[in-house]
């Protein structure tokens, strides 16, 4: 891996890697690849991909309200708040 | 006190010997005074143990009183507790106050368990050293200049040290089981979905599961028999009868089958490790098990496999950690990116975020057949060797990790070096199947463990197996030398 496939996936992890760590990064990430890519030599032809380690299936129950309203116990633990709402900083300039 | 089991704390209990707050204040003022020593303890829930152990004492007066009422439990710093700080090992969650439970937790309450406090773990439950804890690392009671083992490392030690009892912890690709081994005590993972994991902070949802550390398997039998629950509020758990699983401990094991893989006795395993554990499967023999060769072929590639899934699983569901609505939040941001990225690189370490990396590059786009969708094939042809070597067997055995606890930085800077400490343990979670580690012997006076792999749903059968084990061995009651 190179420091430019670093940056983009640094981006798509929402990460920063400071540039002097770069490389460092990119070094160890390439040593987990390597390991990994040792899957290659096997042969899967004819083998179904396993999500779940008992093949189970998404449970469903009936559409009825179960939970009770908590908001004000998830706010009380948030960062910043306002009116009921989690605040951030301004996404549109 | 700290030397009985769980099983004689109960019948001490109603026996009055001593009541749930003199036990509870014993365990406090050892964890107090001793866990300086090794660091196993994140937080320290004095004043609420002591409220739950009167509560449990009114309880065992009343004399209708749960088994468990009144016996003082560790919980790793992973599951959720309503009002108590919970960690996760990380700076990102190091302000966290959960408003719930989780399921577990739960269950324990309902059933009177004095709960003594979170023990610390490697962050985000990534790693097989607890090096990388924010909290700093956790040192094995055997000795201090070794690891205790990870991820579970503080629930190891501290149920090692005698400063608990037992201790709640979870395992995704060992780590239970291999602390277990290192801190020579009996660990337990369950078979997936058999424990709720409504509450347990999430590594990766497909190989995840809460177990147990304790001194014996009768209690890890004890204690699982609250700690399993199916729970509607959480779509992987099984809805398979649960049975008690003391009723079968003492079933003698003669005829038992027991397979021991090939892959598993081979390069890389420590020489003391391998006569311990060969030592210990002549005892089997001795109480009327019978031994056969299995073959599991594709255990070469459980570590990519999982090095593959868990961080794909991993990136996914550590994207929640964005800084705005619980944890660690940067100061200052400057817009939403600024937000995110800067909240998130300082608030993980540095494993965590290397993971997390992977994770995502083996999802891109481009990449996800080669790497993900071909990783969870390789999964299924793991899962197959099992499925046929059950055929065959009851049980599979074999050494828990590959060397005895090493010491602290030995791992050096290769990540792949850490990972393959995991190389017995995480075949199993790919499996989804239930393993235990047990004490079998020492190697420069530090432990050996044992692994027992059981077929889905046979907790029950490996617990029977186990403490045959231990009535006819001692190796599950030493302790460390420096133990007061």
């Amino acid at each position: 891996m190179d420091r430019s496939e670093i940056e983009k996936l640094a981006h798509l992890a929402r990460l920063e890697i400071r540039p002097d760590a770069l490389d460092e990064v990119a070094s160890r990430i390439s040593n987990v690849l390597a390991l990994v890519d040792q899957l290659q030599a096997l042969d899967t032809a004819h083998v179904e991909p396993m999500a779940h380690p008992l093949d189970a299936v998404q449970r469903l129950r009936a559409d009825a309200v179960t939970e009770p309203n908590c908001r004000d116990a998830y706010l009380a633990i948030a960062p910043a708040t306002e009116n009921g709402l989690y605040l951030v900083p301004k996404v549109i300039d | 006190m700290h030397n009985l089991t769980i099983a004689q704390m109960i019948r001490e209990l109603r026996r009055k010997s001593f009541s749930s707050v003199e036990l509870t204040e014993h365990f406090l003022q050892r964890i107090e005074r001793l866990d300086s020593q090794y660091n196993s303890f994140v937080s320290i829930t004095r004043d609420q143990a002591l409220a739950q152990a009167r509560a449990a004492d009114a309880r065992l007066a009343a004399d209708n009183a749960p088994a468990l009422c009144g016996i003082p439990l560790a919980h790793k710093d992973i599951f959720c507790t309503n009002g108590v700080r919970t960690s996760c090992g990380s700076k990102m969650l190091d302000n966290f106050v959960p408003p719930y439970d989780a399921t577990i937790v739960e269950n324990y309450l309902r059933d009177g368990v004095v709960m003594l406090g979170k023990t610390n773990m490697d962050e985000f439950a990534m790693g097989s050293s607890n090096e990388t804890s924010y909290y700093g690392p956790v040192r094995n009671p055997w000795a201090l200049n070794c690891v205790p083992g990870g991820s579970s490392g503080g629930s190891a030690a501290s149920v090692a040290a005698r400063i608990a009892p037992a201790a709640t912890a979870s395992d995704t690709g060992g780590s239970i089981r291999q602390p277990a081994s290192l801190c020579g005590i009996t660990g337990i993972k369950p078979t997936y979905g058999r424990v709720s994991r409504w509450g347990m902070i999430a590594f990766a949802s497909s190989l995840d599961q809460a177990g147990l550390m304790t001194r014996t398997a009768e209690d890890a039998a004890l204690l699982l028999n609250t700690m399993a629950s199916f729970d509607g509020k959480d779509s992987t758990c099984v809805d398979e009868p649960i049975p008690d699983y003391t009723a079968n401990l003492n079933q003698p094991i003669s005829g038992l089958k027991i397979g021991l893989p090939k892959e598993y006795f081979g390069e890389g395993l420590n020489e003391g490790t391998a006569r311990a554990v060969e030592e210990a499967v002549k005892t089997f023999e001795k109480l009327g098990a019978t031994i056969h060769s299995v073959s599991l072929p594709h255990s070469h590639i459980a570590v990519p496999a999982y090095y593959v899934i868990a961080p794909a699983e991993c990136s996914a569901n550590l994207s929640r950690f964005d800084g705005v609505r619980y944890g660690y939040r940067c100061e200052n941001p400057q817009n939403l990116e600024d937000l995110y990225k800067r909240s998130r690189s300082e608030g993980f370490g540095e494993e965590v975020k290397r993971r997390i990396m992977v994770g995502c590059y083996a999802l891109s786009a481009g990449f996800y057949d080669a790497y993900y969708a071909k990783a969870q094939k390789a999964r299924r042809l793991i899962q197959q060797d099992f499925v046929d070597a059950f055929k065959q067997v009851d049980v599979i055995m074999g050494p828990t990790s590959p060397s005895p606890a090493f010491e602290f930085g030995s791992k050096g800077k290769d990540p792949v070096a850490m990972y393959l400490e995991d190389i017995y343990t995480i075949a199993t979670n790919l499996a989804g199947l239930p393993g235990m580690s047990i004490p079998c012997g020492l190697v420069d006076n530090k432990p050996v463990g044992l692994q027992i792999i059981g077929n889905y749903f046979a907790e029950a059968k490996m617990l029977n197996v186990a403490h045959q084990f231990q009535q006819n061995t001692q190796f599950h009651e030493l302790a460390p030398a420096g133990i007061q």
